[in-house]
């Protein structure tokens, strides 16, 4: 299955330039292990970086920097950085229904199978990830099963789904394993399940305080109210 | 005056130059290690990172702190930059920007995942790509310059300022979509200067 829909190229400039908050770079992030083409635009941003620090003014060091800097090597030279080898570019993302997704690992302690959701209507289950204390938007994994609405996570803000099995259908289209939905305070969707399996998907959105009754929102679908 | 064709090929080799300098430092820390080396690459980019810190709101000790942050993590992940396939000061650049990011995220052991930590299986770089790298830093610095001064500070408060789209727009007085059009048309002129190339 091919990747159809990418994060907005001013999500992976943000990305590069380090302003996503938390919840959306770690889904950009996700994102990014599926798929090439947004790793070479990543890249291209990456390098406007570098141009941009290589015009910028100097600042002097403080005295004697490079030396506490050798000092520190000496100790923490031993260990170097384990690295981890992501497939080629599988036309199959990597992140099926049994696997999590790489960057969420230092934020999930189970596998996929194992998670403990927690229901919140007749078909929708969610897993509230935590994040780090400054951080101001949330993150969550949704399973929704199949035939459901994908509960309105976002309303009011900026909001950002990743699909990582199963698939959904909206006005916009499809969305299948790996790709993302980027949508902005104004879009109105009412994604629907229809794959045979239940859809996973992980979602960011700005922090709660910026919106109003998430819970009644996330209920809205499913009680009609 | 008519422009000699020796005259521009000296000035980007110029540019070349630096690029493939940096890049024969990176080398000869990555396979020996090599102190005096490192110590050329910081004299050119420690005090670059650290006025980066600086004008992303660090005061100066804890830019100098970043900075020290930054230049140990070149030394202990110098072996990867041989798969990045990009320039020096690209890869430092997202290296400073991860150890900020770190350092404000901190919480336990947790760190920032960055796509280039994983290697990637069919992305390691031919020698074709290293040439590359040096005239992808020209297009792009070459582009950047040449962009429209209202792309280009947007582009600068991003990057160097480090303001999210939505303070850039409230500093600047602007739609947010106004701030998202014009980086992506921004991106777009420095995307369409790699096009032969990336």
């Amino acid at each position: 299955m091919t990747i159809k829909h990418h994060p907005d190229d001013t999500s992976i400039i943000a990305y590069a330039a380090g302003t996503l908050d938390e919840a959306f770079a770690v889904l950009v992030s996700c994102h990014l292990e599926t798929c090439p083409q947004c790793r070479e635009k990543l890249k291209a941003a990456e390098l406007m970086g570098g141009s941009l620090l290589e015009h910028t003014d100097d600042a002097p060091v403080a005295d004697g920097s490079f030396g506490r800097l050798l000092e520190k090597i000496s100790v923490a030279d031993v260990k170097a950085e384990p690295r981890i080898t992501l497939p080629a570019r599988t036309k199959k993302p990597i992140s099926g229904k049994q696997e999590m997704p790489l960057a969420l690992h230092h934020y999930v302690d189970s596998t996929m199978a194992d998670i403990k959701w927690k229901r919140v209507g007749p078909g929708v289950w969610q897993k509230p990830i935590e994040l780090s204390r400054h951080a101001s938007s949330s993150l969550r994994l949704l399973r929704i099963a199949p035939g459901k609405s994908v509960p309105e996570h976002g309303h009011g803000g900026q909001e950002m789904t990743l699909i990582l099995s199963g698939a959904y259908q909206d006005e916009i289209g499809h969305f299948g394993p790996g790709d993302v939905a980027d949508l902005d305070d104004h879009v109105e969707h009412q994604p629907r399940v229809v794959s045979e399996e239940d859809c996973i998907c992980l979602a960011a959105t700005e922090a709660p305080t910026k919106f109003k009754g998430l819970a009644s929102r996330l209920l809205q679908p499913l009680i009609g109210i | 005056m008519v422009a000699l064709p020796g005259t521009v090929v000296s000035e980007a080799r110029l540019v070349d130059s630096d690029t493939e300098i940096h890049g024969a430092l990176m080398e000869r820390i990555a396979v020996g290690r090599d102190k005096k080396a490192f110590e050329s690459l910081f004299a050119h980019f420690a005090p670059k990172i650290k006025a980066l810190m600086l004008k992303q709101d660090s005061d100066p000790e804890l830019a100098e702190d970043l900075m020290q942050d930054t230049m140990l993590t070149v030394w202990n992940k110098a072996h990867q930059f041989a798969s990045w396939r990009g320039s020096v000061s690209a890869w430092i650049f997202t290296i400073a920007r991860n150890r900020r990011i770190d350092r404000f995220r901190r919480q336990g052991t947790r760190h920032y995942i960055d796509i280039a930590d994983y290697e990637i299986a069919d992305e390691t770089p031919d020698s074709e790509d290293c040439i590359m790298a040096g005239e992808r830093d020209r297009l792009v610095a070459e582009a950047t310059s040449h962009l429209p001064e209202e792309q280009k500070q947007i582009i600068a408060m991003s990057f160097v300022e480090n303001l999210a789209q939505t303070e850039i727009a409230d500093r600047l007085g602007i739609p947010l979509g106004t701030v998202k059009s014009r980086m992506r048309l921004a991106y777009k002129k420095i995307k369409t200067n790699l096009e032969d190339v990336l």
